[in-house]
Order: C-alpha cells, then structure tokens, then sequence
C-alpha cells in the first residue's frame, strides 16, 4: 500500500514535470532571457557606479540575485498555473477521485516546482557567466537556499492557486505580492546601502534572507549572518508548508 | 458485504450568506445498497441530486450528513482504500490538454499505484476504439473521442465499481453502442456499474435495478422488472390536432401532435377512448403498447409529492 502511494506520488510529480518541460520554450528559456536582459541593462548602467563588498563589479553582484529571482519566480509560477489551469478547465477532478492524500499532493506540486525553480536558475546562471567571472565562495548555501526559497514559493503558489477561481487572481497575486517582494529583496542591490529605515523594512521581507544567503554562496559575505537568514527562511518556508497543507487536507476551494 | 451503501445521506447547500436562510437541502436521507456485481440505474429529473451523490461517493463532495462507503470502506475516513475500488467517469467532457492519450492513460494509471499496466491499457485503447489515437494530443480528439478516453481513464486501474454520470449525453449511435457492448462485458465479468443517464431506454435496456431520485429523496427502488410491471401496464399513443377533452388532458403525455395516456387495463383504454368519441376528438394512428420506463419514470415523477427544499 505504501508502495502504491510513493507511485502515485512520483507519478504525479513527474506528471507535473512533463507538464512544465513540454512548453519548456514559455516556462524555461522566456525567464532565463528575461533575467538576461535585466542583467544586460542594469549592468551597462550601473556598471561603473556601483561596487558591493569591496571589490566585487555590480554585474558579477547582480548575477547570484537575478539566478535566485528566477528560481523564485519560477517556482511559484509553476505550482500556481499548474493547479488554476485544472481548476478552470476543470480536469482537476481527474485527480480528486485519486486516492492521493493531501501530502502526495504537496510533495509533488512542491518538488515540481523546485524542478522548475532549480532548472530555470541553472539556465540563467550558465547563460550570465559568460558577462562576468563568478566564484563559488561556499557552495553548501547556494544548495540550501536555493531549494529552501524554491520550496516556498511552490508551497505559495499552490496556496494562490487553491485560493484562486480565475487567472486574474493568480496574476494580482504575482504582481502585488511576488514581484514587489522580489524586487525590494535585494536583487539588485545591497541592503546594506539603503538608508536605515529602509534597510529595516528589508529585514522584514523573507525574500532578503533567501537572495542575501544565496549570495554567501558565492562571495562568502552577506548583509546578514547566513544562519539568521537560514533561520528566517525556514521559518517562513514551515509556515508557508503548515497552511498549504491544512488547504489541501480541508479540500480548500477544490473539495465542496 | 454491498459494493455501495448510502446510508441517511443528506447534503445541504448553505445560503448565499452562509447560514440557514437560502440553503439548498440536495439529498434528503437518500439509502440503498448496490450489490456487487449489479447493473443499477440512477433516473432523476435535472436537479435530483444524482451528481451530488454520486460526487459524495468519489469524494468531490462531503456529505452534511450520514455514511457511504465502497465496499465496506468509508468514503471519507478510508478514502485511499475507497477510491481504489472506484472508476468514476465524470459528467463534464474534461482533459489535460498537455498530454496524449496514452500519456493520460499512463499518468491516471499511475495515480492508482499501477505502474507497467500497458497490456491493459492497449486492451482499453483497442475496446474503446482508441488505438489509432493513441499518439493524438488530447486538443486533437473530438467530443465523442474525449469522451472514450475518460471512459478509459476511469477504468485504468481495473476499479471492481464503474460510476457513469451520463456517458453518453451529446454522444453518436457508435460510441453508444462501443461504450455499452464494452461496460456490459466488464458487468459480465463481475464488475459492479451505478448508471446515471436520462436516456431511459439504456436505462432499461441495462440496469437490473434502478433507484428514482426527486428532490434529493429516494421516490423507488425496486427490479426495473418490477418497476414496469407496477404502474400503468398500457399505453395509448396516438396523434391528434384537436384539443383534448379535460379528462384525458390531466393524463395525458404531449410530445407534439403525439399523445400518451396511460391505462391499467382494457377498461380504461375503452374509457378514455369513449371521452375521446364523446368530445368530438379525431385521432390518427392509434397504438396500444406496454409502458415503457420512461413511462413509468413520468408517473412515478408527476405521484411523488413536492417537498420544499429551501429554507425560507
């Protein structure tokens, strides 16, 4: 029995993988060109102006952020369109009369989109390289919080898409919640440079902590100690996975 | 041990605020059991409460109130073992439009835990006249297609109870006929099949017994033998363009020109001919049959008494 509930749970992550990679041309290299161009743009502006930590050139400082942008982005985008698409077109109920509990459901929606995340923010990575150099101070943070931020964002984006009855909802949820957190994380600058009240607002946004402890993965300093930052991510990240699977125990939305 | 068992179950809808007032009560203590290996029909009018049952069974809907369970298992508290033993085949025509048809296959398959199943599946690709399609996205496939590979999707994991909410409403002759001749053979083999159609002759033509839902309460359940042999027993069909005398109007069934009145026996048939002869009324191509389901679907409807199920 147990046996049968790994299978189906493998199947249904792999289903939500095929799910992703046969439109790969929409969900992996439109991002990784997006967050190309970002770095094409932001890094021929800002190039000679600005140096983080020393000695380090913005462009190879924004690399690490616009990668964990991606990742985020990415992840979220995944479990989200995923599970509104079977809403509105309504062949989510093939999966409803399944006997997958809730968890199956949580664990493959989730690590489908941390495939997501994962893939889309290797892409970016090999493709930036190539602009500037980029050194791996200590890789064992590029690996925690690149699955632990990926990992909250599919467990965000299924709580969005349990939530949501219509695309514009999904998209509201992207652009008021996601995309501003995203962008006043840190991705394209220091924290460390905003004034203190600012800095202080920054604090306060999961997303931070995610970007900054990404980033001591490959320049061994960060704006905040990275096991503060692994603390408030693993924080954020159980209690992201705490509400999502209470909403698909209760059936939220998709179960009347 | 019964394949299905609804017990007590109730179903109420709550108000558009969220309290008493508005809410819809759409299953008023509905109980029966399904043995296993049965053919059953579930009839009712729109609006019944046949969907929302059979959801409660699959687990789309919960039940305000009483028990279902697949054999012997509950369908909330042992929901994995439950909905093992089920293939539903849902009344709306949905897909993956990601996938092909054998994908489909093989991913519901996986679901169940069944994994190398593609013997069966070739075998549900070639019964359902698939085969050729089987490579075919689904976007690609017409209605009655998609329809065929739902129908397989359903049984993929070769469930012992097939749930079919109106396989072949906006369907061809062919399908019908595929679909039927292919459940009837599963039937055959020990398969358990709870029917949901408005198409009554497949109805009779299928099912051993049937249950009449009206208004979220079971109104009869009995043999469909039985069924046909309980009420009018005859039929007197005949066109007409004149207006009927008001004796017979309150009995009688107008499709058109065509009109329908139902007799217990030969008395009968003469009286309402008699007040037909005395009103003056012309008739064309008279014929007296047996009832026939639908017949008795419409006299058991129009008996059964109103409840109000909205509460004010």
């Amino acid at each position: 029995m147990t046996g049968a509930l790994l299978a189906g749970t493998g199947t249904l992550l792999f289903k939500e993988v095929l799910r992703f990679w046969k439109v790969s041309v929409q969900t992996v290299a439109a991002p990784v060109l997006t967050a190309v161009l970002y770095l094409l743009i932001f890094g021929h502006v800002l190039e000679d102006h600005v140096k983080v930590y020393g000695s380090v050139s913005y462009t190879s400082f924004l690399i690490p952020g616009l990668v964990m942008m991606s990742v985020l982005q990415n992840a979220f985008a995944n479990s989200s369109s995923s599970l509104i698409q079977s809403k509105i077109t309504g062949n989510l109920v093939l999966l409803l009369v399944t006997p997958l509990s809730h968890w199956a459901w949580f664990l493959a929606y989730v690590g489908a989109s941390v495939v997501r995340g994962l893939v889309v923010g290797a892409g970016v990575l090999l493709v930036t390289l190539w602009f500037a150099p980029l050194r791996v101070a200590e890789p064992g943070w590029i690996l925690v919080f690149s699955v632990a931020g990926a990992a909250m964002m599919g467990a965000l984006g299924l709580v969005a898409g349990l939530w949501a009855e219509k695309f514009d909802q999904i998209a509201a949820f992207q652009n008021f919640i996601v995309m501003p957190m995203t962008f006043l994380s840190g991705v394209f600058y220091s924290v460390g440079s905003l004034p203190v009240f600012w800095q202080r607002v920054s604090h306060l946004n999961p997303f931070f902590y995610i970007i900054d402890g990404f980033r001591r993965g490959f320049f061994g300093v960060s704006d905040v100690s990275p096991w503060v930052a692994l603390a408030v991510v693993a924080t954020s990240l159980a209690a992201v996975c705490a509400l999502c699977l209470h909403l698909l125990r209760i059936g939220y939305k998709v179960r009347s | 041990m019964p394949a299905v068992s609804f017990q007590s179950v109730t179903k109420v809808y709550p108000g558009p605020r969220g309290g008493t007032s508005g809410e819809l009560r759409a299953l008023d203590g509905v109980s029966f059991d399904i043995e296993s290996g049965e053919f059953f029909g579930l009839l009712g009018p729109n609006g019944a409460g046949k969907t929302t049952l059979i959801s409660i069974l699959a687990g789309l809907t919960r039940a305000t109130g009483g028990r279902v369970t697949v054999h012997g298992h509950e369908v909330v508290g042992d929901y994995a073992a439950a909905r093992r033993q089920l293939g539903i085949v849902p009344q709306e025509l949905v897909f993956d439009p990601f996938f092909s048809v054998r994908e489909s296959l093989v991913i519901q398959s996986g679901y169940f835990g069944v994994r190398n199943n593609g013997t069966w599946i070739d075998e549900l690709l070639e019964s359902l006249g698939l085969a050729d399609k089987a490579k075919a996205n689904m976007r690609q496939l017409s209605g009655g297609m998609k329809r065929r590979v739902l129908v397989a999707q359903a049984l993929v994991h070769r469930p012992p109870v097939i749930v079919l909410d109106e396989p072949t409403a906006g369907v061809d002759v062919e399908l019908r006929q595929t679909l039927w001749g292919f459940i009837a053979r599963l039937n055959k083999q020990g398969h358990t099949v709870l029917l949901t159609t408005h198409y009554l002759e497949e109805a009779e033509a299928l099912c051993g017994r049937i249950a009449m839902l009206k208004q979220g309460r079971v109104v009869a359940l009995d043999r469909t033998s039985a069924l046909l042999a309980g009420t009018a027993s005859t039929m007197l069909r005949f066109k007409t363009d004149q207006p009927l005398p008001d004796s017979v109007l309150g009995k009688a069934r107008l499709t058109g020109r065509v009109v329908q009145v139902a007799a217990r026996d030969a008395v009968e048939v003469e009286a309402v001919l008699a007040r037909l002869h005395a009103a003056g009324v012309k008739v064309e191509d008279l014929e007296i049959g047996r009832a026939d389901l639908e017949d008795v679907f419409l006299q058991i409807m129009h008996s059964a008494p109103v409840v109000p199920r909205l509460a004010a």
